[in-house]
């Protein structure tokens, strides 16, 4: 940056410009993308947040009110508290299993092992809105599975009834998941040196100690990423509950989800105001939540 | 981070800028067609020609366009089915916010045309000379396309109830036609008695039965005086509803299967779901979706809240209107009066739409129609009795399409839950309430 001091009239200045918009010609088209696709829409949805529009009264600027409303809102909370439920049931027992699954590959023990992979990773190649339809099926106490199951054993079970339809959900999204996690679980293991197993051995170390003493640490960073992974796909929770709906559309209130209130609250209620205010507070606790588990995941390393 | 932001205030200008030209597009076109707009001016365009989008998914739409074309060659109509109900109404609400893609004509039920109109999504018909034709419609469906004293529609048909019920499953256990609802309970338990597979009717919580059944009983829930509104369901209607319906919810005497399934249908011919209460509009969707029951159906008058009377309701029933954003509003009004006020209304009614225009209504042929469906019966004359007897003053809210929309938040939980159905309606009145408020109205 060896500029010349001189005292050039203010055209010259163009020549320094020129430099330093050289890199930017480069960048250009990129930024112009990603202001385009990731920026405008961010910045789109915080100025709506920031107005209201009624049916009376049309569009005006109401600051912060939005946001004040959200924090006060029972439905908001209720939809919330329902997919952190979610998170802290459902994400660890599908973590779990992902493991124990992709620790039973890797062991080399079992036998037709492609087989198995290629099977639990099945589920996931299904799109989210067959995998649901099928599932719907299955659980319609009218028509479906469990209307069989309840003919043949005289129970009258319903997994779509109020207080049990977060769990058929779980069900669903931890079969749709798993073969997901357990390929991120493995790939990771696949990396770990054999040389350090065959070690282990040499000392005399049982599975249960190479797992614990090798296999989870090596593969530590692995399962943090599974679990930011499903802590977004927890809170972003909307295609089961959306599908399930005009199966139990008493079950699954327009609320259900913090994301399936958002849209009922466009789609319904013409409200996109406060639904673009709810998916940017909803944005924030991702992150933050995604953040810690991040944090926490790193820090004993 | 900082230089970043040039290029981000850039794109958000550009985005601005292509934002006021959409703008600038939509606000020529609605300026051209305000003003008056004769016959002369209609007819002059049907002879022109042009393209009209229309989204509607009422069935013998289908053969007006025919028709219709038949008659105008130069016009093209390009008829849409967006969905049924709400999800037509989603679409067009998007559409419109998006100002693209929204069709010249579309259907809309009498109960979401208020919110249309108050929205500014639709054109007033005032400078069409609609108000001339109110002679030619039914007194309900007329007051129904009225807002504010503008019509913002044009009857297409109407939906006056009646009871319909499988004569072959009541004559095998001896169930005589309930001439009352407590008639209609105490038929709903021997039924469900003497078959446990069979129901009386089928409910899972449908925000239209359970309104028409509060108007049919006289209930009034709903007042709106312009932006005054009140929600009351506490009310000697709703009162008297919530007592049968509640019975019939405790005792499990409900098929758990929802409106339009294919289990519905199934039910219905199958013997499964002995009757429904619904609109006139109902024979052509037997004949369609349910044949296996052609023969054993009948239809009957609504069972009575009060023992004598012959209160009636109307359910759905739609019209069709021109929306604001649309083009060529002077072609569209041409169809739309073909359609609904012209000779479409024969081709729909000899299709099996049930009309609101007094011309069909009060035809002797149209009377004497025999449904082979029912059994030979001439059905029309029940229903064309039930459209006089429709209980006069009700009004739905000018915001009835998101209220319908939490009605399973709300009332529903009485089907699947502890919750009473007054409470039920209690908290949909609540949450109804609350919406009006946040939207501008002054909700009491």
């Amino acid at each position: 940056m060896a500029v010349p001091q001189v005292a050039a009239p203010p055209g010259v200045r163009v020549k320094r410009r020129g430099r330093s918009w050289k890199g930017w010609q480069f960048v250009g088209p990129f930024m112009l993308v990603f202001a385009f696709v990731f920026l405008a829409p961010i910045a789109y949805t915080i100025y709506l947040s920031l107005y209201r529009n009624q049916l009376v009264g049309g569009n005006s600027f109401v600051g912060l009110d939005n946001y004040t409303k959200a924090l006060q809102d029972s439905q908001f909370w209720s939809a919330l508290g329902r997919v952190s439920l979610f998170l802290v049931v459902q994400v660890p027992i599908m973590l779990a299993l992902a493991l124990i699954v992709a620790l039973a590959i890797d062991s080399g023990r079992l036998y037709g092992k492609a087989f198995f992979r290629v099977s639990i990773f099945l589920p996931y190649a299904v799109p989210a809105v067959v995998a649901t339809l099928m599932w719907g099926f299955m659980y319609g106490n009218q028509f479906g599975l469990v209307k069989n199951i309840n003919d043949w054993l005289g129970t009258a079970l319903d997994p779509l009834a109020p207080n049990i339809v977060l769990a058929s959900i779980g069900n669903i999204v931890t079969w749709e998941f798993i073969g997901y996690n357990m390929l991120i679980l493995y790939s990771a293991l696949a990396t770990v040196p054999t040389s350090l197993y065959e070690s282990a051995e040499i000392d005399g170390a049982s599975q249960m100690k190479i797992i614990t003493a090798i296999k989870l640490p090596a593969i530590r960073g692995a399962i943090t990423i599974a679990t930011i992974f499903s802590v977004i796909g927890s809170f972003q929770l909307f295609n089961e509950p959306s599908i399930l709906r005009p199966l139990a559309k008493n079950a699954i209130t327009t609320f259900f989800t913090p994301n399936l209130y958002a849209s009922s609250l466009t789609f319904a209620g013409q409200q996109y105001n406060y639904a673009a205010t709810v998916a940017i507070i909803m944005a924030l606790v991702t992150m933050v939540i995604a953040y810690i588990v991040q944090l926490r995941g790193s820090r004993n390393r | 981070m900082r230089k970043f932001l040039p290029i981000a205030a850039v794109a958000l200008l550009s985005l601005g800028l292509a934002a006021c030209g959409g703008g600038d597009d939509s606000s020529d076109s609605s300026a051209s067609s305000s003003g008056t707009v004769s016959d002369a001016d209609v007819t002059a365009a049907l002879e022109k020609g042009g393209n009209l989008t229309v989204w509607a998914w009422e069935p013998t739409l289908k053969q007006v366009v025919t028709k219709f074309q038949e008659k105008y060659p130069n016009v093209k109509v390009n008829l849409v089915n967006a969905g049924t109900g709400n999800d037509q109404y989603t679409a067009l609400q998007n559409a419109v916010a998006a100002g693209k893609g929204v069709p010249d004509v579309a259907q809309i039920e009498y109960y979401a045309l208020p919110q249309f109109a108050l929205g500014k999504s639709l054109t007033a018909l005032t400078g069409y000379g609609a108000e001339s034709l109110k002679a030619d419609f039914t007194p309900g469906p007329w007051s129904s396309v009225t807002s504010g004293g503008t019509v913002y529609g044009l009857p297409m048909d109407s939906g006056p109830m009646a009871l319909f019920y499988n004569k072959e499953v009541f004559d095998k256990y001896g169930i005589a036609v309930p001439k009352t609802w407590d008639e209609y309970l105490d038929a709903a338990r021997k039924l469900h008695k003497a078959d446990p597979k069979a129901y009386i009717t089928n409910d899972t919580g449908d925000a239209g039965l359970t309104t028409s059944l509060i108007w049919q009983a006289g209930g009034k829930p709903y007042t709106v005086d312009g932006t005054n509104v009140t929600i009351n369901f506490s009310d000697p209607g709703a009162t008297e509803f919530a007592k049968v319906w509640q019975q019939l919810i405790s005792e499990k005497l409900l098929a758990p299967i929802s409106s339009w399934s294919d289990q519905w249908f199934q039910g219905m011919a199958g013997g499964t779901i002995a009757s429904i209460s619904t609109g006139a509009w109902m024979p052509a969707n037997f004949t369609s979706s349910a044949p296996g029951g052609s023969g054993k159906w009948r239809v009957a008058d609504l069972p009575q809240w009060t023992a004598g009377a012959t209160a009636s309701a109307e359910n759905g029933g739609s019209s069709l209107a021109i929306m604001d954003k649309g083009a060529n509003k002077e072609l569209a009004y041409g169809f739309m009066k073909y359609a609904n006020d012209g000779d479409g209304v024969q081709v729909r009614v000899d299709n099996g739409a049930f009309p609101a225009t007094t011309k069909q209504l009060n035809d002797p042929a149209f009377l004497n129609t025999e449904f082979k469906y029912f059994g030979g019966q001439k059905a029309n004359e029940i229903f064309a009795k039930s459209a006089q007897n429709v209980v006069t003053g009700w009004s739905y809210l000018p915001f009835q399409v998101y209220s319908n929309s939490i009605f399973n938040d709300t009332v529903g939980k009485a089907y699947v839950s502890g919750t009473t159905l007054t409470d039920g309606l209690k908290a949909w009145q609540e949450q109804s309430a609350k919406y009006g408020t946040e939207q501008g109205f002054t909700v009491k």
